[in-house]
Parts: C-alpha cells; structure tokens; sequence
C-alpha cells in the first residue's frame, strides 16, 4: 500500500478500514541469499537498499528483540554531517543527502526536520577550531557557517551568555542539520525493505555463526538454524557479543549512554545546540519535551540504563547553558548501549572469514548516519567492495595505524 | 555503584578514573618475535564481555591506588575488589 494525502482521505471516508500491517511477520526460511543481523535502523536500511539498489534477492533481518526497541530508539533523533577529518565527512555527508530525500524515497513520514544545529564556542582557540571544521565541511561539499555572540543571541536570547567558566563567544552552525522521528526511520525502512521482499524476522536472536572450510554457512538462532551465503552483523552494542560466536575480537568496548525528556514545554528551542565544554546539548521535540543528554557513563555496560553522576552532570551542563531549564521536570531518562570504537570512528569492513560481514563501531553517532551506514554496508555485501565514501572504516585501520580519531583523544574508547 | 576498597572501605565510583579491561596489566614484551602484532592486540583488541568483567579503576579522587574491580557489566554489581598492584605482582611482574 503507498501512503499518500489521498489514501488518508479515502480511509477516513470509509472508516479506516483499509489500512494494513506496514509489514509482515513471516516464519524464518531454512536458507537465505544474504542474512543481515540486527534489525535496528542500520540493519533495515541495510535490507532496504541491498533490495532496492543493489537489486539483491532472498534477504532477511534476524532481530532479537522487536523493530525499534533498541538505540533506534533510544537516541536523540539529531542528524549532521559536521565532522573534520577526510575519512568521516564525505561519508557523513553522504548520510545527510540521504536523509533530504529518504521520506520521498522509502514513502513514509519520517518528520525529517533541517532545523539547524549549532556548536558553541567559548575561547579564541575554540573559534578557530570550528572555523577549521567549518572550512572541511564546505571542502566536502556541506554547509557551514560561523556565528558571532549577537548572531547566537539572536537565536537563543536566553543562554547565559556570561557564564563565569565558559562564556559564549560564538557557534559553529550547519542549518542543513536537524532532527528526524527515530521510530518512523525504523518503520520506513522496514515496510520499505519488506515490500521488496525482505524477511523480517523479529525475536530471533543469534547464538551462533557456523563457518565450514573458512566460509560462513549460517547462523544459529532461538528459532533454529538458518542458512546464508552471506551474513552481515550490525548489531551496535552487542557487536562483540555477536562477533564472539565466529570467535573474533573487536576493537571496541561497550558503554551505556544516556539520554533525558522534559515534560512538554511551549517551543523554545527551534534547532539544535551542542555545549561541549559543559557536557550538554539539547533541541525540542515536535511534542515539545526538551530532549537531551551528555556524555556516556564511561565504563563498561550493557546494562541499558545509566548511573546517576552523569546524571547530575548533565543536569549542571543543562543548568549552566539555560539556567531556566531548572524549572522544566523530567519526565523520562533512559540508557542505550554504544558500541565505543578504539578511535571513536565505526567500521564497515569484511572480515577474515569468507562471507562475514561486519557493521559496527558508531560510537553514539549512529543514528545520522543510518542511510549512509545501510547504502555503504548494502555495497559492501553486493559487491564485495568498499563503498567510495566508507573506504577509511577498516578492520587494519589500527594495525596500520590510519586511525579516525576526531578528537585526537588515542586509543581509549570512554573518552570519545 | 559503590566500590569496596580494600584499604578505605566501600566508596562511591564518582571518586574513581576508569581505564578499562584489567588485561591492560599484562603489557607484552616489546623485544620478542611478534611483539607487532602482541601490541596490535594489547592495544586494541578487547573480550568486552557481558556479565563478569575484570577493570581497572582508579581511586583520583582518594588514595591514588589502583584497583582490579570485578564487575556485572549486565547488572552493575560490583563482585571483587583487589589491588592492583598485588593481582600484577600474582602476575610475576616486579612492581
């Protein structure tokens, strides 16, 4: 069924009664061309363009849980391409055309909004960094823009401009970023993957991958053994549990991040701000709830839900940025687990055994670059080849020292 | 999460740094064959396993000891606590 302005009138003329399930609930095959592993928003749009634009056949999605229950989710919904280094912008750009055509492409309402996210600043050396990021970004073909005090005040009459520690001094802006509905990108990528015939296989947790000769042959699950030319994982932060069975490690810790809504508030905030040096950003929800959040906890967890220090500092963060928000209540808090790569950059890359695949490593940054990591991980597993925008996430990045590090932080995943 | 120090008692994980699997104690030789790829793995690679996880915390804002914690990544539960130092002296190194 194709969704249109026309198709809602015709419903409500006759009752509603014609509207189906967005997708099916088929019992698994005993063999499948290509198994994707993971039905979060990368392993859907994974299925949706090998269906559609590598014009692959006999596809199914293994989920553990249910569509949208995991850090589809769970995250703050925000999408940009305003990186710094050349292995990760083209990429991230990339992801961001895709996201201004993806509601026409796939048909369904994904509340794409380009509301425009800002990167504050606080001292001179802050300003030329963003102004460095800037001119990559607009090398790379995005847009950037630098905006001085009156210009941000201007936006948020608000903030506490003369914080003592970290006065405002300017911000880093990209108007063509925003935030997009994180439910209805799992939805429309997986009625749109269904469509074309994929299998979407919810409750099917793997248990293990079986390779004969060096060669993957399928996976095991709580729905019994199934079959596969090709596997590909993409399971964020149970890559190393998941990868485990074909007996690999990763270069990658597991870390629980958290994220916070206000009760509904009348709009305030119409883009999105980023307060780095206070561990902080925030935009508004089309409900209005203020949705934000910090940093991760910074230990190991898969434990899906934070401690109460980060917490504390995301509200301090909150409370120096926008003193006002003290007012606003809570209404809900929650924890995703994060696949922390060693650099802070993810990996779409194949592996040492024959036709396993493997999709991971995004860090907290993964919901923007859902299109993108499903075109890329899609021509990966079609073609065998990298695609032109994802050449840098390899395996052998580390070993070969070509590190992604945007923060030139080193090998320590809780300090991405 | 309260961590149980063996020498201050139990004290709240706010006032520890993490750094991450406690294999980080077992540093390689660098003067053997294969001492590349013993680094590669040393440096990057991790078991990141859920549910028992040996860690090293720590204690900044305390004693400045180093702690070997023995933690649930899946519940948070803290279930050992020993000194670093001791686990890497049982480990043969010197100091």
């Amino acid at each position: 069924m194709r969704y249109s302005g026309w198709r809602v009138i015709r419903e409500a003329l006759t009752g509603h009664k014609g509207w189906t399930p967005a997708w099916r609930d088929p019992e698994p095959q005993a063999a499948y061309d290509i198994l994707v592993v993971g039905g979060g928003g990368h392993g859907l749009a994974t299925a949706y363009y090998l269906a559609k634009e590598f014009g692959q056949a006999k596809i199914a999605v293994l989920e553990k849980g249910y569509i949208g229950g995991g850090n589809v989710g769970r995250n703050t919904t925000i999408i940009r391409s305003n990186y710094l280094l050349d292995g990760n912008q083209p990429f991230y750009e990339f992801s961001l055309k895709l996201w201004e055509g993806l509601e026409q492409d796939f048909n369904y309402n994904a509340m794409v909004s380009q509301r425009g996210i800002i990167n504050l600043f606080h001292t001179d050396a802050q300003r030329d960094a963003y102004t460095r990021r800037g001119n990559a970004m607009i090398l790379h073909g995005a847009d950037a823009e630098m905006l001085n005090r009156d210009q941000v005040r201007a936006l948020y009459p608000f903030l506490n401009f003369d914080n003592a520690r970290f006065p405002i001094k300017g911000a880093l802006m990209q108007r063509r970023g925003g935030t997009v509905r994180h439910d209805a990108v799992a939805w429309g990528y997986a009625r749109g993957a269904d469509q074309r015939g994929v299998d979407i296989i919810q409750n099917c947790e793997v248990t293990g991958i079986r390779t004969e000769h060096g060669r993957v042959t399928g996976v095991d699950t709580t729905r019994g053994f199934i079959g596969a030319k090709k596997v590909g994982v993409a399971v964020a932060g149970s890559s190393s549990k998941v990868m485990a069975h074909a007996g690999m490690r990763l270069p990658m810790e597991s870390h629980v991040l958290q994220a916070f809504v206000s009760e509904g508030l009348k709009p305030v905030i119409d883009g999105v701000m980023t307060y780095g040096a206070g561990h902080f950003y925030v935009s508004q929800s089309d409900k209005g709830g203020l949705v934000f959040g910090g940093d991760i906890d910074g230990y190991n967890s898969y434990a899906q839900r934070g401690n109460m220090p980060v917490v504390e500092d995301v509200a301090e963060g909150g409370m120096s940025l926008m003193p006002m928000i003290g007012r606003a209540r809570l209404l809900r808090m929650w924890g995703g687990i994060m696949d922390m790569s060693m650099d802070g950059s993810p990996i779409i890359d194949k592996t040492d055994i024959d036709g396993l695949y493997f999709n991971g490593g995004w860090c907290y940054g993964g919901f923007k670059a859902t299109p993108a990591s499903g075109w890329c991980f899609a021509h990966l597993l079609a073609t065998d080849q990298s695609h032109s925008t994802a050449t840098a996430y390899r395996f052998d990045r580390f070993r070969k020292g070509l590190m992604i590090d945007e923060k030139g932080q080193g090998a320590q995943p809780n300090l991405h | 999460m309260i961590i149980n120090h063996p020498l201050l008692g139990p004290r709240d994980a706010q006032e520890f740094v993490y750094l991450g699997d406690a294999s980080l104690i077992g540093r390689p030789d660098g003067m053997t064959e294969g001492a590349v790829d013993a680094f590669h793995d040393y440096l990057y690679l991790r078991d990141n396993p859920a549910g028992e996880h040996r860690e090293l915390w720590y204690h900044e804002q305390g004693d400045r000891s180093w702690l070997v914690v023995t933690r649930n990544t899946v519940t948070h539960e803290v279930v050992s606590v020993e000194i670093a130092r001791d686990v890497a002296r049982k480990m043969g190194r010197s100091k």
